[in-house]
């Protein structure tokens, strides 16, 4: 198991969560990479994106608002 | 209708209708091709406030309250309100002042853009061509590591402010109080500002898009940003439906009047058609979305977008107190200097505003 990357958005106009997570996953043929969004618009952006590019995307609310997304290929 | 609306085809259903609800405002009263312009209307309430007193277009339109009460009432059923705040605030107030100076030098918000063109405003092309290269600017700086740093959650109240404003905004058009003798609230007699729908209509149509843009995330900037940044077209998808659907309605009612002169509260003087809207392309993608996507966001409780709109709401003051907002005899005689200034405001922002984390 590789170590799992974790990426905060939290708070970030568009386009940069989902800029942040492209950073984050070009390269990367397979692994587990978590990002952290505060809005549902973010949410929708960064998981569309992702599945786009054939990671599965498992969406979890935090406590205290906002979203954390577990991004696995 | 939620699952269609949050679905991967929520922005075309939602673009189109909101074009078929623009040409419908229009066609009961609004301005030509001005079923919606949040760059106009901001104007409009800003001279009915006395901020400006160019007597020709003030007026309340409710429409802009709508869409934040709208949004406001659709973030709070669907559990999406949250209050937020803290990036930048004071760029962002310079960023909506720089974008509504850029807009009226055009005479249009990316909005009202699209919407000319459906109804056969050449002029607007131009326009709608500053408006991608605005956007193409702003995504270079984005690249280059651009960033306006990261918000905070703030306390529930405090995303209050403005549906609270909206609210305000709307008794003074219902109830009209006079503060005095030559004072506001003004309400044009002649002039665009004298042109509108009845305001209940406004009202509710300003609710309805609200509504349909807050769940949807309809963009008008975003659309041709995340485009040509990704490739992705599912915010592009809503504006074409929303072009469309409004050229089909303006043909149908046979207000589509194809050509270059003589188009309704339009100039035709290319290149600052072209500059003004570079410049609120540009201002637009630094501050993360359209203006209808600021007033949305107000909605949701992003006081950071409510300030954009506060400063969008100024910049309308400045454009007409100083003589910059064009007209439809031509751009006003210090069009150009507030647009050049406002490139140079932006260029700043671009290069040197970078997120600390």
């Amino acid at each position: 198991m590789s170590d799992v990357i974790t990426v905060n958005a939290s708070g970030l106009s568009c386009p940069q969560p989902v800029m942040l997570t492209k950073k984050a996953l070009d390269g990367l043929s397979s692994g587990t990479v978590e990002i952290l969004v505060d809005t549902a618009t973010s949410r929708n952006n960064v998981s569309r994106f992702a599945s786009n590019k054939g990671w599965n995307v498992d969406v979890e609310e935090r406590d205290g608002g906002g979203y954390k997304l577990t991004l696995t290929k | 209708m939620d699952k269609a609306l949050t679905s991967k085809h929520g922005p075309l259903i939602a673009g189109g209708l909101i074009g078929l609800i623009a040409v419908a405002l229009a066609h009961f009263g609004n301005p030509g091709n001005m079923g919606f312009c949040v760059a106009c209307f901001t104007r409009d309430i800003a001279g009915a406030l006395g901020f400006h007193r160019a007597g020709v277009v003030q007026y309340i339109r409710p429409e802009i309250p709508g869409f934040i009460l709208g949004s406001f009432l659709s973030a709070m059923m669907f559990r999406e309100y949250s209050p937020r705040g803290g990036s930048s605030p004071a760029v962002r107030f310079g960023l909506g002042m720089f974008a509504m100076l850029g807009a009226l030098v055009f005479l249009g918000c990316p909005w009202r853009a699209y919407l000319r063109v459906s109804g056969g405003d050449w002029n607007a092309l131009y326009g709608v061509g500053g408006l991608a290269v605005g956007v193409i600017i702003g995504i270079v700086f984005l690249k280059m590591g651009f960033s306006l740093g990261a918000s905070d959650k703030n306390p529930k109240a405090s995303g209050l402010v403005m549906p609270l404003i909206a609210l305000g905004l709307l008794a003074f058009l219902f109830i009209a109080p006079k503060f005095g003798e030559n004072a506001p609230v003004f309400f044009s007699e002649k002039g665009p500002g004298s042109q509108h729908a009845p305001a209940l209509m406004a009202l509710a149509a300003g609710l309805i898009v609200g509504w349909l843009a807050q769940r949807s995330r309809f963009c008008t900037v975003g659309a041709i940003r995340d485009f040509l940044m990704m490739g992705d077209a599912y915010l592009l998808k809503g504006i074409i439906s929303f072009m469309v659907v409004a050229f089909v309605a303006n043909y149908a009612l046979g207000t589509f009047n194809p050509g270059f002169e003589g188009q309704p509260v339009a100039h035709s003087n290319q290149t600052w058609n072209f500059l003004g809207m570079v410049l609120s392309g540009l201002a637009f993608t630094l501050a993360g979305g359209c203006p209808g996507r600021q007033l949305i966001m107000a909605g949701e409780g992003d006081s950071d977008a409510g300030v954009f709109v506060l400063g969008m709401l100024a910049g309308a003051a400045v454009a007409h107190n100083f003589s910059a907002a064009s007209s439809g005899a031509g751009i006003g005689a210090y069009g150009i200097h507030v647009t050049v200034a406002g490139l140079i405001f932006c260029a700043f922002v671009g290069l040197f505003c970078r997120d600390r984390g």
